[in-house]
């Protein structure tokens, strides 16, 4: 089984995108995947938390994340705040939304990290809400790239599932800048 | 929605399914990757039913928006009652259910607990109404998060409860219940962890219209209340028979009771029956009363109901990996309770550990209370020990539950048979 987890602040979209990854990884073959949110209240702008599980059979664990294989970081200024780096397993993988390289994030740790800048490519791409632009789903092509747990097409497949064709398209667009300019 | 076929063919097979029962299976419908909320509210809907009255409390609100946005899209053509409470919801839906309609709500804790004096009278009254319980903790203090607490403190309430293990079954339990409810006119109580089930998403397979149909048949009320033909149900009915104004003798109030017990108990047979109905249908079964991980040969059994017997499961692979001889015992209808079932599967054990997420205060879990008074009757009852987890959302880990069994064993290598309950990872 494959652990992942999601740290964002309320309002970035890391529930959407941890559901969206789970359907990604159905369609890849995975045929056991979770997704929830932290459970809680949340609030707009404080720092939320969700996970995405996938395995090769019916997942058996509805427990929070302790020990993930993967971490996902929608905005940097969590990585010390949100302590995003706690239980991560032996060789996880760290992967930001930041327009630094790996080497300059200044973690150290039993972990690979990969960096991606999310936001230059949501706003390139147009994928603009409220003035804001969305980096959760661009993360999914960071996350392709870096883990291979997903194909593009995966992440193609499971944004049309869940926005209608134009903005799926505008989503899509950007995770497929973030992938290829994901630093690993 | 994604049929199987969309799959990605060949990459990370499934390996065999250790339970026939775990995996969704599209069969002639689709797979879609949902939470336990959006679960409830499609098997509503492909459960046509006519009338739905609820009232949004977390973490149930999403089964009442998505029914909701059913009736307004059209994809459900229903009445949709919005009510100003839980008591009002449920009201609505003994009125609804008298006059011959398919109802459906939804609630959680203090709603729960708001329609209290409806629960009573829904179940008195024989009415086929389905509910789904999204098990949160009763406040006070005030937490949203999930135990069982609430289902439980309704048990006597004359409903039959069914717990569910994951969002597929509680799919085909809110199908299971009407066909069951209509069957022996008790109301069901579809019970899920709240969070943990509810607003987790996974796969689960959605069956054509045209194939629930064919399993649940339109509802045909035992007793109707028409204009044309106007009667008085539950009417003053005192301690003894009486005739009524047409010279018939009916019943007094303790031979109603005895005919609703009668209900309760025979509705093990129902709740068998259309499991297996269900399996010849759609190709998936949950057990009926009860089911078992890994229990065939097993010495020492973890017991509980809902999502947390999945993390009994991990636990079970855990002291298996061991060489302990763990297994499951679920409980899946907790009303009627399944005396036998639970007997015969603990025919062979030594030990059983039951973990509940509620209390009886003053007592135990009422799982463990109610398993323990079962096996009074067995010749080869296990020691039986008890644990509390769980509660207001405490994160409940298959190794704390391995823990806990590790530690019954060591208290019945010590000579004990029962213990007051532990307490699973309470920091006092």
């Amino acid at each position: 089984m494959c652990e992942i987890r999601w740290h964002g602040r309320g309002g970035q979209g890391a529930v959407s995108s941890a559901k969206i990854l789970a359907t990604a990884a159905y369609l890849a073959g995975f045929s056991g995947v979770t997704s929830a949110p932290s459970f809680g209240a949340e609030r707009r702008g404080a720092p939320v938390t969700a996970s995405t599980r996938l395995a090769s059979e019916p997942i058996r664990v509805f427990s929070q994340v302790e020990t993930p294989d993967v971490v996902v970081v929608l905005d940097d200024s969590l990585l010390k705040s949100a302590n995003a780096t706690a239980g991560m397993k032996p060789g996880a993988w760290l992967i930001i939304n930041s327009r630094l390289d790996p080497g300059e994030i200044g973690l150290n740790g039993d972990f690979q990290i990969a960096t991606a800048d999310a936001t230059g490519a949501a706003e390139e791409a147009g994928l603009i809400v409220q003035g804001a632009p969305m980096v959760n789903t661009p993360m999914l092509g960071a996350i392709a790239r870096a883990t291979g747990l997903v194909s593009l097409d995966e992440v193609r497949a499971a944004l049309e599932e869940a926005f209608p064709a134009k903005h799926a398209r505008r989503n899509f667009e950007a995770a497929r800048l973030t992938y290829e300019r994901t630093k690993c | 929605m994604i049929t199987e076929k969309k799959q990605r063919q060949g990459a990370k097979t499934s390996p065999k399914s250790r339970a026939k029962d775990e995996k969704p299976q599209s069969g002639n419908g689709r797979v879609a990757i949902i939470t336990g909320n959006e679960a409830a509210a499609h098997a509503a809907r492909l459960c046509r039913v006519q009338v739905v009255a609820a009232y949004p409390i977390t973490p149930q609100s999403a089964v009442v928006e998505n029914l909701s946005k059913f009736v307004e899209s059209g994809e459900l053509k229903a009445e949709f009652v919005t009510v100003e409470s839980e008591h009002s919801a449920l009201a609505v839906c003994i009125a609804a259910s008298t006059v011959g309609a398919r109802v459906f709500t939804a609630t959680s804790a203090n709603g729960l607990a708001y329609m209290c004096e409806q629960i009573h009278w829904a179940a008195g009254a024989r009415l086929p109404i389905v509910m789904c319980c999204v098990n949160r903790a009763m406040a006070a203090p005030w937490n949203v998060l999930n135990d069982q607490q609430d289902s439980m403190s309704q048990r006597d309430a004359g409903w039959i409860q069914i717990h569910c293990r994951n969002n597929q079954e509680i799919f085909d339990t809110v199908v299971q219940a009407f066909k069951i409810a209509e069957r022996v006119h008790v109301p069901v109580m579809v019970c899920y962890d709240g969070f943990l089930l509810s607003h987790t998403v996974m796969p689960v397979c959605l069956p054509r219209q045209e194939d629930v149909d064919r399993f649940l048949p339109p509802y045909t009320p035992h007793t109707l209340l028409d204009p044309a033909d106007p009667r008085n149900l539950n009417q003053v009915t005192l301690a003894d028979p009486r005739v009524n104004s047409e010279g018939v003798l009916c019943h007094g109030y303790m031979e109603l009771r005895y005919l609703h017990q009668e209900a309760l108990v025979g509705a093990r047979e129902a709740i068998v029956a259309v499991d297996r109905e269900f399996d010849q249908c759609f190709g998936r079964r949950w057990g009926g009363m009860v089911w078992g991980y890994r229990d065939e040969d097993a010495d020492v059994c973890l017991v509980a109901a809902g999502s947390l017997t999945m993390e009994a499961s991990t636990a079970v692979d855990m002291l298996r990996a061991e060489g302990i001889a763990a297994g499951v015992v679920g409980v899946r209808a907790y009303r009627p309770f399944p005396v036998e079932e639970l007997i015969a599967a603990l025919k062979k054990a030594r030990l059983a550990v039951v973990f509940d997420k509620s209390l009886s205060y003053g007592y135990e879990g009422p799982i463990c209370a109610d398993l323990k008074a079962a096996l009074f009757q067995s010749e080869a009852a296990p020691a039986v020990f008890g644990c509390i987890a769980g509660l207001g959302g405490r994160d409940v880990k298959a190794r704390q539950l391995a823990d806990a069994v590790r530690n019954a064993l060591k208290q019945y290598d010590n000579g004990q048979r029962t213990a007051p309950p532990a307490w699973i990872d309470c920091r006092i």
